[in-house]
């Protein structure tokens, strides 16, 4: 009875963080969703463990807590990985936006070198 | 202007305001009509500054993104300034301004020209797992560019206005990006690479590794960067 006061009361807990930070636009939404879906799954068999029991059987798991754990780590690799390409996404953005900042401060440098001999000569 | 080509030298510098106004003044006085643009590749000292005194044009990036990084933009300076022909120099004084024009005159027939050191030239030598990695890149980019190749990290290289045109649009940021993967890269696609024999001369500054332990590292790496390489699209 105590585990599963703990388990409850931690998915409440994180279910609550996620909605905060959702609040406080923190966190994009199409992350926050993705944590609120796992949380709606979590939370139910965080208070009845044996849930999973029947089809961890049929898969020939000993147990639905272990099943749970296996899924929870592919899971978290998963997302692990989603978060690595989406970074090297976001190199390449800023790359770009740093080689286009380096080329306009050129550029406008260029003309300014021009204005000024363009101006020496006249005066 | 190199035999009646419009050229354009770009030397990507990172903290080497302490050579690269020799390097540009060199190249400018080698090479009059010919424009070089530094490109600062997040520099926390005075590169830009200097190069741009010694007169340079300069692109400076905000922040270090690594050779191919800063190679990208210089590729995309020759590109939308309409130059013929673009040239890779080292901003460390390594490589001989006077090969120049020989990389050019190349380019009529070839696509990529590179200056490649010359087998017992100088006393330009390595040993050991650094020297294996190169055997083993010459070896394979060799077969795959269906030319000989025996300098294939050679960061002084001429490129024609296709490869220019390709360059701006496309060039790896990482670890030896900048030479091995553009260089499967471009044969691949059926661009024609040549190299030519230059003599290498000390660097004016900064000092090269020689533990070999990082020499092995380096193998790796190697071996890591071309099997991605070759196995990418």
């Amino acid at each position: 009875m105590k585990l599963t006061l703990v388990t409850g009361l931690t998915g409440l807990l994180l279910l609550g963080t996620i909605v905060e930070l959702l609040r406080r636009r923190q966190l994009r939404e199409k992350y926050g969703m993705l944590w609120l879906a796992v949380l709606v799954i979590v939370i139910p068999l965080s208070l009845f463990p044996r849930l999973l029991d029947n089809v961890a059987g049929l898969l020939g798991v000993a147990s639905g807590v272990s099943l749970v754990l296996f899924l929870g780590i592919v899971f978290l690799l998963l997302v692990c990985v989603h978060l690595s390409w989406e970074v090297s996404a976001l190199e390449e953005e800023t790359r770009t936006l740093a080689e286009d900042f380096a080329l306009l401060r050129a550029e406008i440098a260029e003309e300014r070198a021009a204005r000024d001999e363009l101006v020496s000569t006249d005066g | 202007m190199v035999n009646g080509k419009r050229t354009l030298i770009i030397i990507p510098a990172l903290n080497e305001s302490g050579s690269i106004a020799d390097v540009v003044g060199e190249v400018r006085g080698e090479l009059p009509g010919v424009d070089v643009l530094v490109v600062d590749d997040g520099s926390t000292d005075r590169t830009a500054a200097v190069a741009a005194a010694a007169g340079a044009k300069v692109a400076q990036l905000p922040y270090n993104l690594g050779v191919g990084g800063a190679m990208r933009l210089g590729y995309r300076y020759a590109r939308d300034h309409d130059y013929d022909v673009a040239i890779q120099i080292d901003a460390d004084g390594q490589h001989d301004p006077r090969y120049v024009p020989k990389l050019v005159d190349l380019l009529d027939d070839n696509d990529l020209v590179i200056g490649a050191r010359f087998a017992g030239e100088g006393d330009y030598n390595v040993r050991g797992p650094r020297r294996w990695a190169m055997v083993m890149l010459s070896a394979v980019l060799s077969r795959v560019a269906r030319t000989k190749l025996t300098d294939t990290t050679s960061g002084f290289r001429a490129a024609n206005r296709r490869v220019i045109e390709m360059f701006a649009g496309w060039y790896p940021a990482e670890y030896l990006g900048d030479t091995v993967e553009t260089l499967v890269h471009t044969a691949r696609r059926g661009y024609r690479i040549r190299q030519v024999p230059v003599a290498m001369r000390k660097r004016m500054a900064g000092t090269p590794s020689h533990s070999p332990a990082k020499a092995m590292v380096y193998l790796g790496r190697a071996f890591a960067v071309l099997t991605l390489a070759l196995i990418r699209r």
